[in-house]
């Protein structure tokens, strides 16, 4: 196991972190409060409750899942991405290091900016609503796993991008949909029967419905089906990542 | 000498079916400075990433020290720098922090002192806060020299070094690169300047269109080449040889305007003040004199176009 270079490679992304903190927390932390104001506010004045919980309240984990999963894929996407497009990717493919380590370094630091960003929304969230917390210990794991999980499939979005156009595209077409359709903001119990089958095959509901019983004890699903589904997609996006490295796909010829 | 790189039966077909490498063996040997030397698209490049772990060999092995550099690609990786020809480095990284991650990613421990001299070696030392986006060329390359000597290789690859490098710069490189070779550092350079090759390696190979055409130890190719040739411009035209100088094989040129003669330098006796002397005695009048030394570049082009 090369200790440095995963080191090496989780302190250079940590340290890119660092250098943009300000944009990397704080357009968040805005855009979350300005959810608040109009889901919560001008909204939530409107749908008072949903299954006994306050609209505001109920948002919260969909809202952070939200950011969970952009963030992560970004994060994750663009740390990969840019070496590759200006070029000083050759060093970390020379270099005496695993396609584990690797991983372990960029997917590592993309998770680990995600939790902090999932925990400043949870904080900023407090001030807005009143918080509760069910389950802190399944809150936590099912942050952690999200963050692991979406940040591989950012790193893979990452290798397989050629350009900044289609690194773009897969957040914006097929994950922001998936998770406004997922129960972000409401539940599919709201929905007529025809859609929430529909529903039941967007796998970000499995992941809001989980995150949001952590929190509340509410569920649109079972929340031992929420864990085997990112157990699942975490298995997936290790063995796509794997297949990459052991093909070359897109980074050697 | 040990080889401390076997190259067999290397070949690399690119998916659209460019045949780069067909059939490479190589040996390089432990400490010596080997020029590989081609023209553009010749496969220089395609040989140095595929030693290197860039680009997936179609067939053949590599082995580095013992070790292959697929099935033990740890152990290969961790003797070998690379600088590449491209100047890509991490623009808003500062220098002292772009090479200590070098160090760290194969797999050494920081340690300060080295990162130091080697700093200072490449006279970046003033610079090791800047960004490297603030860098001009030339450091630029020197930053990307001194990543690839941040953790200690006993190999290095430099690919085209002296792309787009003055000559201050270019004088500093090989200064730093004869230091290398004294410390036991083995050295790859590629290069399609023949004078660089010349002044620098203790072996030169050709390569071109994906083949190895010469392996030669640089001295012997010298002394192969070491032939020069004297011209003499003449004040006036002459249609032949004259006859009383027909033993001093001497060709003609320029229609007449030049004889052309071809000595060994090496020799005891280069035979010019005889032919000097004669050419006085026939009565034929020297406008200039010249001489030219053939060097690699000829035997370059020559094998070159052979190929072709």
């Amino acid at each position: 196991m090369n200790f440095p270079a995963v080191k090496a490679i989780y302190l250079f992304e940590m340290a890119r972190f660092k250098r943009t903190l300000w944009q990397s927390l704080v357009s968040p932390v805005v855009s979350t409060a300005l959810y608040f104001v109009v889901f919560g506010s001008a909204i939530g004045s409107r749908i008072t409750e949903i299954d006994g919980i306050s609209y505001g309240a109920f948002i919260v984990p969909g809202l952070i899942m939200l950011n969970l999963l952009m963030h992560s894929i970004a994060n994750a996407s663009f740390g990969i991405y840019f070496p590759k497009f200006t070029g000083t990717i050759y060093e970390i493919m020379s270099a005496p290091i695993s396609v584990f380590e690797i991983v372990l370094g960029y997917v590592g630091a993309a998770a680990t900016k995600t939790m902090i960003l999932g925990l400043v929304i949870l904080a900023t969230a407090g001030l807005f609503v009143p918080l509760h917390i069910a389950h802190p210990f399944w809150m936590m794991l099912f942050l952690v796993l999200t963050s692991i999980t979406f940040s591989l499939f950012g790193f893979i979005i990452g290798i397989w991008a050629d350009n900044f156009e289609k690194l773009q595209i897969i957040p914006l077409l097929v994950v922001t949909p998936l998770v406004f359709l997922g129960g972000s903001f409401y539940s599919i119990n709201m929905l007529p029967p025809v859609w929430q089958t529909v529903t039941l095959f967007n796998p970000v509901l499995y992941l809001i419905s989980g995150f949001r019983w952590s929190f509340y004890e509410i569920a649109d699903v079972s929340v031992g089906v929420s864990l085997a589904m990112i157990s699942f997609f975490l298995a997936l996006f290790l063995f796509v990542v794997w297949w990459m490295f052991k093909t070359g796909y897109r980074l050697k010829t | 000498m040990n080889p401390i790189i076997t190259v067999s039966n290397l070949s690399k077909t690119y998916a659209g079916g460019f045949q780069a490498l067909k059939n490479i063996n190589l040996e390089i040997r432990d400490g010596e400075i080997f020029a590989l030397l081609g023209p553009n698209g010749a496969g220089k490049t395609t040989l140095i990433s595929t030693i290197c772990g860039l680009v997936n060999p179609t067939g053949g092995s590599v082995s580095v020290a013992g070790h292959d550099i697929i099935t033990d690609y740890r152990a290969a990786r961790a003797l070998i720098g690379l600088v590449p020809q491209e100047l890509t480095t991490d623009a808003f990284e500062t220098v002292w922090a772009t090479v200590s991650f070098s160090r760290g990613l194969f797999g050494k421990r920081p340690d300060r002192a080295h990162t130091e001299k080697v700093l200072k070696q490449l006279s970046l030392w003033d610079k090791k806060d800047n960004r490297i986006i603030t860098l001009s060329g030339g450091m630029k390359r020197r930053v990307m020299i001194a990543k690839a000597l941040s953790h200690e290789p006993q190999i290095l690859f430099l690919d085209e070094p002296s792309a787009g490098v003055d000559v201050e710069l270019r004088r500093e490189m090989w200064a730093v690169v004869r230091a290398l070779r004294a410390s036991g550092v083995t050295i790859i350079l590629t290069t399609h300047y023949i004078q660089e090759a010349q002044e620098m390696a203790d072996r030169i190979g050709v390569i071109n269109y994906g083949e190895i055409v010469l392996v030669e130890e640089k001295a012997e190719l010298m002394r192969k080449l070491g032939r020069k040739r004297l011209i003499v411009d003449l004040q006036k035209k002459l249609d032949a040889i004259p006859a009383e100088l027909s033993g001093n094989g001497l060709e003609m040129a320029d229609e007449g305007r030049q004889l052309v003669y071809t000595y060994d330098t090496q020799a005891d006796r280069t035979g010019i003040t005889a032919l000097l002397k004669a050419l006085n005695e026939a009565g034929i009048r020297v406008k200039d004199l010249n001489t030219t030394q053939s060097s690699l570049e000829e035997i370059f082009v020559d094998l070159v176009k052979k190929r072709a």
